[in-house]
């Protein structure tokens, strides 16, 4: 519901709330960024009790996704599914988090089995709900078992109360649902900036691409905003577990809510940053005023940007998805930032934007974002080039609990088989799903919120996709493993990466799919050939992976390491590293912990869950070799077309790497000998990486890294050793 | 809008002004907790820094803790304020200011206690069109 709209009948939901549990804990501060427990929730039982935090478990796991990985791999067996009932959501912080003087220090990590993956998903959000939760008591909290009914689960981290409760009347979607639980847990307008809401919403319930959205409120706008834990189908598993949402209340915070020992060193860590950000952002990345969008004619003037389902890199259209476009949708013109103190502050929105279809048509909404992944994914990718349908698929995607990234692709993947012929209007229920149909894109979205039709077969993913198309319509499974953009069940992030074999194992060598959190190294391999030889690409693709971890065990974000740098960053050595970055955060860690890393120690802190995570794959059952190949269509031209549209590059290529003359050869012959190459380069990627890695020929990390590196655990070693 | 017109030519580095406004507001007498700044910029000249009321920092701060009163002066509500200091990183002509161990930003509310004491008339409460 918009803002200009009635309010809602809070007491009628009040009088239909039924508790079902109540836990009262006591309150303690925070000591040097942590808690020293979690929180534990049964939705079957109703248990809910305090679990401590051992000393070793910080040592080896951190915090944030490292304490999420922890809990999980202690919750599951290796024959749990998603849908299992042991399996669990689990949401951390991290030391650093919830300090308000370094910009990006809000997030939250979430894990759990994905529906996709079949191994643990992880995923870092914007949004209140993370810190909230740290300052009311938690450096972590799971949630295990499913409720029989729809619940809401409270926390009042000023009271130390928490709730249980039956909640059938507040709204399914997330717009709604949020807003609606910002005004029932605040007693007037200030208030609202205490509550942070986590919802999913009716897509959740359907998809296996189901986000969850971590609230914040917008005291400029007045209304909440949604951040969203993406990836994976996390939203997915929430619904499965019948919760309808998450709410904590907290208020009181301050610069010194982390209690850290030098906030000198942390004020003036950040106050650095914030001037830079200030002045440089401008000249920069335009962070502050586009956001991520920022990179949308960059992507396609570098043939980087996903065109028809990654068949090309760019489009003529695609300047009507440009940033000023972007820029004038975005309508605030003040810093938005997702969490107190970031000044980097990209979460962009566009107010009043009247919605033309499905259940909300004529409501005039905000909407978060575009970023530039759903920008890719949900337009180019699909060829919408029209920036009206795709804030609308924004919108729709977020409120149904939808990550626009798979959505984005595999919209992207149901028009590339349509237009193949594999897919026509019986088979997708009436839906003329041709490149640039927005109106059957988001039909095909409403499908998959009412549950019914074709978008019940499409929200479940490419990876399932192909083998239903497969085995239902005879389709070529060759062609249809080839251009589906998935990797492990998850659908790839919105750039290309065929002409760059880093980036290729940036997206593919990773721990959970083809995601772009562990490395983007595009630019240093391609367009400034600072990695040229094998063993430098598996130092790119050892260092940046791991350095990138450690935002996760801390609940920072990414984008103020890089997406602003120093004005003298060329200058030092290494700048794609962004040294004096680096050293910003072992700064503030320091400050707020009382230890005393250094940048090789930070690296090992990463490098353990990093590799644990690995090892948690095999525990699933996966986490080898043969899961960790790209498509081709992420390394080569698959057809025809997608050759003759860059023949000069791939001639050239022919000639220059593989000494072979293009000259008389069909671009059948061609694309053949083409692909015959890079193949066999991404195998030697392989083994260099693995290498550089520690681990096995075959992806198992060796007992020898393990204990170098500490990641030592008995069980860890004990399961490693069956697959070396 | 109200705001301190500051006469630099004027100014003869007493420093009354910075003892005026630290006792005023912290009750010690601490340049470091003076929202007006004297500072030398060559042989018996100085430089004056106070808030000239622009507003920069009203629309960086995250909690709306910094308003615009009835008489067009920025002030900050110590309630709201979370401490960011984005506020401080934003000002253009610093004259946000913080101290060490301090949380809360503080700056120049046109109060005119300055300029009542300054020997020199180097400082003078003014009010200016918006």
């Amino acid at each position: 519901m918009s803002s200009n709209e009635a309010k809602y009948d809070i007491e009628k939901f009040r009088k239909a709330h039924k508790i079902l549990k109540e836990f009262s804990y006591e309150l303690k501060p925070v000591v040097k960024g942590y808690n020293d427990r979690t929180l534990y929730i049964n939705l079957a039982t109703l248990e809910i009790r305090e679990k401590p935090v051992p000393a070793a478990m910080k040592k080896k796991f951190i915090g944030g996704k490292g304490f999420d990985l922890k809990l999980l791999w202690d919750a599951v067996s290796g024959s749990t599914r998603w849908d299992s009932p042991e399996n669990e959501i689990c949401i951390a912080t991290g030391p650093i988090a919830g300090n308000t003087n370094y910009p990006g220090s809000g997030k939250s990590l979430v894990t759990t089995i994905s529906p996709q993956t079949c191994i643990p998903i992880d995923s870092n959000v914007g949004g209140h709900f993370g810190p909230y939760l740290k300052f009311s008591g938690f450096d972590a909290m799971e949630i295990q078992d499913k409720s029989d009914r729809d619940v809401i689960i409270y926390i009042d981290g000023n009271q130390g109360k928490i709730q249980i409760f039956e909640a059938p009347l507040e709204a399914m979607d997330s717009h709604v649902l949020a807003e609606q639980l910002h005004e029932m847990y605040a007693a007037n307008e200030r208030e609202k900036q205490h509550v942070s809401v986590v919802s999913a919403g009716r897509g959740s319930e359907h998809a296996w691409i189901g986000c969850l959205n971590f609230s914040y409120w917008d005291k400029r706008r007045k209304l909440p905003r949604l951040k969203q834990a993406g990836r994976g189908g996390i939203g997915t598993v929430f619904r499965n577990k019948k919760i309808k949402a998450l709410v904590v209340k907290y208020s009181g915070l301050t610069g010194k809510s982390n209690n850290p020992v030098d906030l000198e060193t942390l004020q003036k860590t950040g106050l650095k940053l914030h001037k830079e950000i200030i002045s440089l952002d401008d000249k920069q990345c335009q962070m502050r005023t586009i956001g991520t969008a920022h990179l949308v004619e960059i992507m396609n003037d570098y043939d980087l940007l996903p065109v028809k389902n990654f068949r090309f890199g760019s489009h003529p259209d695609a300047v009507k998805l440009a940033s000023w476009v972007w820029k004038k949708y975005f309508t605030q013109n003040v810093p938005d930032g997702c969490w107190y103190g970031c000044t980097l502050s990209c979460a962009h929105g566009v107010d009043n934007f009247e919605l033309k279809t499905g259940p909300y048509k004529g409501h005039k909404v905000l909407v978060d974002g575009p970023e530039y992944e759903t920008v890719g994914g949900c337009g180019s990718s699909t060829a919408i080039f029209n920036p009206d349908a795709v804030v609308e698929i924004n919108f729709y995607c977020d409120t149904y609990g939808l990550d626009t990234i798979s959505f984005g692709t595999l919209t992207a993947f149901v028009m590339d088989c349509y237009e193949n012929g594999i897919l026509n209007k019986e088979r997708t229920d009436g839906l003329e799903m041709t490149w640039g149909n927005w109106e059957a894109a988001l039909e095909m979205m409403h499908q998959i919120a009412r549950g019914e039709g074709f978008g019940l077969i499409a929200g479940k993913g490419v990876k399932y996709m192909q083998e239903y198309f497969a085995r239902e319509y005879g389709a070529d499974a060759q062609f249809l493993k080839d251009i589906g953009m998935h990797g492990k069940g998850l659908e790839q992030s919105e750039y290309q990466s065929k002409e760059s074999l880093a980036q290729q194992g940036g997206y593919y060598l990773t721990n959970k799919g083809p995601q772009h959190d562990e490395a983007w190294l595009i630019f240093m391999d391609m367009v400034n050939n600072q990695i040229p030889t094998f063993e430098n690409k598996a130092e790119a693709l050892h260092y940046f992976p791991i350095f990138r971890t450690w935002f996760g065990l801390q609940g920072l974000c990414k984008l103020p390491w890089n997406d602003v740098e120093p004005a003298d960053n060329a200058e030092q050595d290494e700048p794609n590293k962004v040294p004096q970055h680096v050293q910003n955060y072992v700064d503030i860690y320091n400050a707020i912990t009382g230890e005393k890393i250094d940048k090789k120690e930070l690296m090992l802190q990463s490098e353990r869950v990093y590799n644990f995570q690995r090892v948690f794959n095999l525990k699933m059952g996966h986490g080898k070799r043969p899961e960790d190949y790209p498509p081709y269509r992420a390394m080569g031209p698959v057809t025809v077309e997608e050759y003759e549209s860059r023949a000069e590059r791939y001639d050239k290529a022919l000639q220059e790497k593989q000494n072979i003359n293009p000259q008389g050869k069909s671009t059948e012959e061609k694309i053949k000998l083409l692909r015959q190459y890079r193949e066999q380069q991404y195998e030697s990627l392989i083994d260099a990486v693995f290498k550089r890695r520690g681990w096995s020929r075959d992806g198992v990390p060796t007992v020898e890294h393990l204990q170098k590196i500490g990641m030592d655990l008995p069980e860890v070693i004990e399961l490693v050793k069956k697959h070396l | 809008m109200k705001y301190l017109h500051t006469f630099a030519e004027k100014c003869n580095g007493c420093n009354t002004c910075m003892s005026v406004c630290s006792q005023l507001y912290f009750k010690v007498d601490d340049p470091e907790k003076s929202a007006i700044k004297v500072s030398a910029a060559g042989k018996n000249s100085f430089a004056l820094s106070v808030c000239n009321q622009c507003r920069v920092c009203v629309a960086e701060c995250p909690t709306a803790a910094i308003t615009v009163n009835k008489q067009g002066v920025v002030m900050i509500n110590r309630t709201l304020c979370i401490n960011c200091l984005a506020c401080v990183a934003a000002c253009p002509t610093d004259v946000m200011m913080t101290y060490r161990g301090g949380l809360i930003p503080f700056k120049c509310i046109a109060c005119d206690a300055c300029a009542k004491q300054c020997p020199t008339g180097a400082l003078k409460i003014e009010v200016k069109e918006d």
